[in-house]
């Protein structure tokens, strides 16, 4: 099983009382609240973490793009991803993604992404995701009817602009250009692995098993609420007669690793409610730009009242913002080492997933106690999980890196015997 | 959605229903009265249901409601990317319910429509009136962004009672309620590929090319579409233009005060 680093960097002194005095972390924050001092040092802080985890061994750093959000400040995720691929030597870079309708002309995405691959040495894997209605929509103004369509346009020109040797012209519905020369091209062929993360919707599934894309379900809910969505995955997969290599999904989970349980829940709990209490505090207005939605999905959705009006009951009613709560119904796993790799294990085999991608940084959390929760897991929850699955599957959507001989670290090594 | 697309059918209310191509996709048309055409073009929410407004008028004149692309009763937004697409299905929308040389109405975001279909294509309307339009944006006094409401909002945004926007809102009988569903969702999904996310289709640019006598009506209490930009259409326009302010009316001003509405428009297109 791969065990993958994400940061979403959240800002880390929105106030105590933002939940009352604030109508929401995304969109329309007040920019006041954002101190860019105090940013720089977290932006050093989450860089050093992201580089801590790929020198523990992580298998992966994730990272990803919102716009406009006070738990999220990569804007730009390839900023970040490509001083990761200078800084860390093994880990493969996972970006998660790059909303594609959101780039103008989207050959900007294939080159860019293109360069992380070069600069890493073929260590990019390219996430490709729609984006939430808040970073699309409002944040970035695209018409909700037509995000889908030009979406998918989009991916049509990136893949095209990665394996097409010759400049070509490309005359889509959205997008007119005469001259697709991408340079340069990855180094990964006949590109780098793609990824989509993905909610619960079944064209998703469908198209990720069409076009052979790993999916990812990035919930901050946890393996409880998850599981619907990933049995649903595979039923689809097996509609669709495709075979349940576990390497074909990845699943987000937070955790918080410590000596004992109890150390784990006294550590753990404050950065918890806070990503809970505060950085979810989305406000209703975002939720529902009409287009965003399917008309398909929202069609499965009313059949399905009852079923989700049962989840929701089992959720209280609503999503839980206290540590107790938190804790109980799965958004953050938290124990001794050996705790968090039994139920880690557990979540991998129900949910048949073979990339876990963990959040172990997460709302106000301290940067000393970020590296300890990784060094943790790293050195005692890692080794227990690493095997898994690989007895019996093959993950064909991992970075082929160039061979050693061939990298620049060789290059430069060479090059210095040879002066 | 459970509809016939062909023939032509008479309702129990009177009201004919029919359905014209339009890029080839079904739009639905009602019609009812006798006399000179009379058309109208819903906006926000659509019409799900004949209203009492179109009855008043439908007793001077003989009234055509076509629905847009998506709107309640028709099909085919998807397919339609920019503006010119839009132009295009209404005009011939309009040209196949029958406008030609008759009088149109165009409400809220519709009358951004209504306004370029007078412009463009002059022998289609006689007399033009507009019903708080969109069409137009300004940033230092914006329109209200009507898709980012808290769910149960709209009603209250867009009348002075919001009970007259839940009215005009029922699930029409027959109708089974997951399409119902649908069909909201869908009318909502056509006015934001036409108008998101401010709603100015560069209209400005054209009013001086609507040479037609034009009735701009707004609402006293609209909370959507600012009483200032009554103005800007007045002095965009090139023809005879009259502003009418409609007392206890909010944005969708022909749903809060039908009687008050219709009146003035029969007056104007005598």
């Amino acid at each position: 099983m791969k065990q993958m680093w994400f940061h979403l960097m959240p800002y880390k002194e929105l106030p105590d009382d933002f939940r009352e005095k604030h109508p929401s972390v995304w969109v329309d924050i007040d920019s006041k609240l954002f101190d860019p001092a105090r940013v720089h040092v977290f932006y050093n802080e989450f860089m050093d973490e992201l580089e801590y985890a790929a020198e523990m061994g992580f298998d992966a750093v994730c990272v990803n793009e919102h716009h406009s959000n006070g738990y999220g400040l990569m804007a730009s995720p390839n900023l970040i991803a490509s001083s990761l691929a200078r800084r860390t030597k093994n880990a493969a870079i996972c970006v998660m993604g790059n909303s594609l309708a959101l780039y103008n002309p989207p050959t900007r995405v294939a080159e860019e992404f293109a360069m992380i691959d070069c600069i890493s040495g073929g260590r990019l894997i390219a996430g490709f995701p729609v984006g939430t209605p808040m970073d699309t929509c409002y944040a970035y103004g695209q018409n909700p009817s037509s995000l889908r369509q030009r979406y998918h346009e989009a991916h049509d020109i990136v893949i095209k602009a990665w394996t097409t040797p010759e400049p070509f012209a490309f005359n889509g519905r959205f997008n007119q250009l005469r001259y697709v020369n991408t340079l340069p091209r990855p180094v990964q062929k006949p590109h780098p692995p793609v990824w989509i993360p993905g909610g619960g919707s079944i064209e998703t599934w469908q198209w990720c098993a069409e076009m052979d894309y790993v999916y990812s379900y990035l919930s901050y809910y946890g393996y409880k609420v998850g599981l619907d969505t990933m049995l649903g995955f595979w039923r689809e997969m097996d509609r669709l007669g495709k075979d349940r290599n576990p390497y074909r999904a990845g699943f987000l989970q937070f955790v918080g690793v410590a000596e004992t349980r109890a150390e784990a829940l006294k550590l753990y709990k404050e950065p918890a409610e806070y990503f809970y209490g505060r950085c979810l505090h989305v406000d209703a207005r975002w939720a529902n730009p009409p287009g965003y939605v399917t008309e398909a999905t929202i069609r499965a959705k009313a059949v399905s009242q009852i079923q989700l009006a049962t989840q929701a009951a089992l959720r209280g009613g609503k999503t839980a913002s206290d540590w107790a709560d938190i804790v109980d119904q799965g958004y953050v796993i938290v124990g001794s080492p050996d705790e968090v790799a039994a139920q880690l294990r557990k979540v991998a085999v129900d949910l048949n997933v073979g990339h876990l991608m963990l959040l172990l940084q997460y709302g106000n959390m301290r940067s000393d106690v970020a590296k300890h929760n990784t060094r943790l897991f790293a050195e005692k929850v890692y080794p227990q999980l690493r095997d898994l699955f690989d007895n019996e599957w093959e993950d064909r959507w991992w970075p082929q890196p160039l061979p050693e001989r061939q990298s620049a670290a060789r290059h430069a090594a060479s090059a210095r015997v040879g002066a | 959605m459970s509809q016939a697309h062909g023939g032509t059918g008479r309702r129990a209310d009177g009201v004919v229903e029919r359905f014209v191509p339009v890029n080839g996709k079904p739009c639905r048309v009602w019609e009812k009265g006798e006399g000179r055409p009379l058309c109208y073009l819903a906006g926000i929410g659509g019409l799900p249901n004949w209203t009492p407004f179109l009855d008043r008028l439908a007793a001077g004149r003989r009234v055509i409601a076509p629905s847009l692309p998506g709107f309640p009763g028709s099909e085919g937004h998807d397919q339609l990317d920019s503006h010119l697409d839009w132009l295009m299905a209404s005009r011939d929308l309009l040209e196949a319910a029958g406008l030609r040389g008759g009088d149109l109405i165009g409400s809220s975001m519709a009358g951004a429509l209504a306004a370029d279909v007078a412009a463009l294509w002059p022998e289609m309307v006689r007399k033009l009136v507009l019903v708080a339009p969109f069409g137009l944006f300004d940033e230092a006094d914006p329109i209200a962004d009507i898709w980012a409401q808290k769910p149960g909002a709209t009603a209250g945004l867009v009348c002075a009672d919001p009970e007259n926007f839940k009215r005009a809102q029922v699930q029409p009988a027959g109708m089974d309620p997951a399409d119902w569903v649908i069909v909201q969702v869908r009318v909502n999904e056509a006015l934001a590929r036409i108008f998101w996310p401010v709603g100015d289709t560069r209209l400005a640019r054209r009013l001086g090319h609507i040479r037609q006598p034009v009735l701009l009506l707004w609402g006293d209490r609209d909370k959507v579409v600012p009483r200032s930009y009554a103005r800007r259409f007045a002095e965009g326009i090139a023809g005879p233009s009259r502003t009418v302010v409609i007392a206890d009316a909010g944005h969708l001003a022909e749903l809060d005060q039908p009687e008050a509405v219709a009146a003035a428009i029969l007056e104007f297109a005598a």
